[in-house]
């Protein structure tokens, strides 16, 4: 039945050799283009880059906020990791993600040999790759304006990879589910309620009875879990690292099963 | 033997029923051209032959393996050009086709698919500020860089200039001769009739006929006239010893092969009767007539069928 036209090594079974050397090369393909695709778009790198930077170097170097660190950097160097986080793994993704969708490239994707896992990949790492690179600037800006990281730094990592696998269920979830247009509204609301809310611009405790609330927030459960790490003389939360895993299940768990493609 | 076939194809979405009931194979080196109005069920066929969705009923095979269980192993083989969209705005053609041949183990170089398409001279501009036509093309060669040995594209044309025209009709041909199976859709019978080895008319989710171009448009015995309204149709149809109607006010259709005899003994009629002749076509006639002949009957037949959900 089958008729081969062009001799092809694998016909029929998709998974030989070759298709591991293929699937490794479209990977790495894929990947750098989807880094490359976010850092030329300036809208992108205003939520990525422009905004953790100004925030960093205003709230740090200007008494706005009372942070109750010795250092207002100790403050807000935490504040923005966490940002970067939120802005890449959620805003950047979401956003990219539901325009591919909407403009069919998920859907065309969809009959080539790239495959949805590889593709899923390759978002992944690019989100990783920007990730980063937004750490190695904030921190290298945090250092500069005096602010000297704790010893928790592999526990901040486990944090932020964490909060990564949680904000990008949240990013699939609302890329892959609505609109593109309202995915773009949703993911630039959300990215200020929780710039606002969730312990980024001002100390958690300020919000009184909302603070409760606030904590059970993804963003919140971040922030207070890299917090303590990144902070010397502070111990780390238990309840925000429980926090944090329920969102890193039930964001993706979501978005595999709400995921739509078309 | 069919590379592509669908058998019996039935696809709803809800309570709206796309296809009714399609059949079609498509063998190696052919090309095949569904066409039909908007809404007939030609993209819902592609896309499920595609592997996009499974049927309600009835079988699609490709290269003998199911579009959606086998996608995996049939990804590697076809080639698809949706109807719309499909390529990043923010990439040029060559960072597209670099991108898209990297998915492939044997993918044809980017400058020759730009060459091909005749894209070169664009290569480095963003999709989004390319025409229309020029967009198609891209798809076009998306679809075409990883050597495939089934394409489907879906509206290849549409929105395309005449010189894009004659681009895609020779890549077109040319991926047939080298043995590719090409299914296409189109609603424009000009361009079904150019480049297919074989047409499938579909209307209302039916295939409602099928055949080599020349064998459609040959089909019909009559001969087609314009003249005053009103003419005297029974006693033409004396002379003539053939059935005539005036199917519209002021044209008319004999029903009888288009001999030379049938039509000297019209004109000698109208000249008998001072009658001008407005318009005169006998013989072969053009797809667009076959096809208006053949759908217009198919929707005579469903006024009066009833009940029917679409």
């Amino acid at each position: 039945m089958t008729v081969t036209v062009t001799p092809s090594d694998e016909a029929g079974t998709g998974r030989s050799g070759t298709g591991r050397l293929r699937s490794g090369r479209a990977l790495r393909a894929q990947t750098v283009e989807e880094i490359r695709m976010t850092l030329e778009q300036g809208e992108r790198l205003l939520v990525t880059f422009v905004i953790p930077i100004l925030g960093l170097v205003l709230f740090s170097t200007v008494p706005i906020v009372t942070t109750g660190t010795p250092k207002r950097v100790d403050f807000y160097a935490p504040s923005v990791l966490a940002l970067a986080v939120v802005s890449t793994a959620m805003v950047n993704l979401a956003i990219a993600t539901g325009f591919e969708r909407s403009w069919g490239v998920l859907k065309r994707l969809g009959t080539t040999p790239l495959g949805s896992a590889t593709l899923l990949g390759a978002k992944v790492l690019s989100v990783l790759a920007v990730e980063v690179v937004q750490v190695i600037v904030l921190g290298g800006i945090a250092v500069a304006l005096g602010w000297r990281p704790g010893a928790g730094a592999g526990v901040a990592v486990a944090g932020e990879l964490l909060g990564t696998v949680a904000f990008s269920g949240i990013g699939f979830l609302l890329a892959g589910t609505l609109r593109a247009e309202v995915t773009l509204a949703v993911a630039n609301g959300l990215y200020v309620v929780m710039l606002g809310i969730s312990g980024i611009m001002f100390p958690i405790a300020k919000l009184g009875a909302f603070a409760h609330v606030a904590r059970l927030l993804p963003a919140g459960a971040l922030v207070d879990a890299l917090r303590p790490a990144l902070t010397s003389g502070a111990h780390a939360s238990l309840e925000a690292w429980l926090t944090l895993a329920v969102w890193a299940v039930l964001a993706p768990g979501a978005a595999v099963a709400a995921f739509s493609f078309e | 033997m069919a590379v592509i076939e669908a058998k019996g194809l039935h696809v709803a979405f809800g309570n709206v029923v796309a296809v009714e009931d399609v059949s079609i194979t498509v063998g190696a080196g052919e090309v095949v051209t569904l066409i039909g109005p908007n809404g007939a069920g030609k993209t819902t066929t592609v896309e499920t032959l595609e592997g996009y969705r499974s049927p309600d009923s009835g079988s699609v095979r490709v290269l003998g393996l199911d579009p959606v269980a086998d996608r995996a192993a049939l990804a590697p083989r076809i080639g698809v050009m949706l109807q719309e969209g499909g390529t990043y705005p923010g990439l040029s053609a060559r960072r597209a086709l670099t991108l898209f041949a990297s998915y492939y183990d044997n993918a044809r170089p980017v400058d020759e698919m730009l060459d091909l398409t005749g894209l070169t001279a664009v290569a480095s501009t963003p999709a989004k500020r390319l025409s229309g036509g020029e967009r198609r093309r891209l798809a076009l060669a998306l679809a075409l860089v990883g050597r495939p040995e089934v394409a489907f594209l879906d509206e290849p044309t549409a929105g395309v200039d005449p010189e894009g025209r004659v681009v895609v009709r020779s890549i077109v041909r040319s991926l047939a001769s080298q043995g590719a199976a090409v299914l296409l859709t189109t609603h424009e019978l000009a361009e079904a009739e150019r480049v297919a080895s074989r047409v499938v008319i579909v209307d209302h989710g039916r295939v409602v006929a099928e055949g080599k171009p020349a064998e459609l448009v040959t089909t019909a015995q009559e001969i087609l006239f314009a003249a005053p309204t009103g003419i005297d149709v029974a006693s033409l149809a004396a002379a003539l010893m053939a059935p005539v109607t005036e199917v519209t006010p002021g044209e008319y259709r004999v029903a009888t092969a288009a001999s030379p005899q049938a039509i000297a003994g019209l004109t000698a009629w109208l000249a008998e009767h001072n009658l001008p002749l407005a318009d005169l076509r006998a013989g072969r006639q053009s797809l667009e007539d076959a096809y208006m002949r053949i759908t217009a009957s198919i929707d005579k037949d469903d006024a009066q069928a009833s009940g029917r959900t679409r």
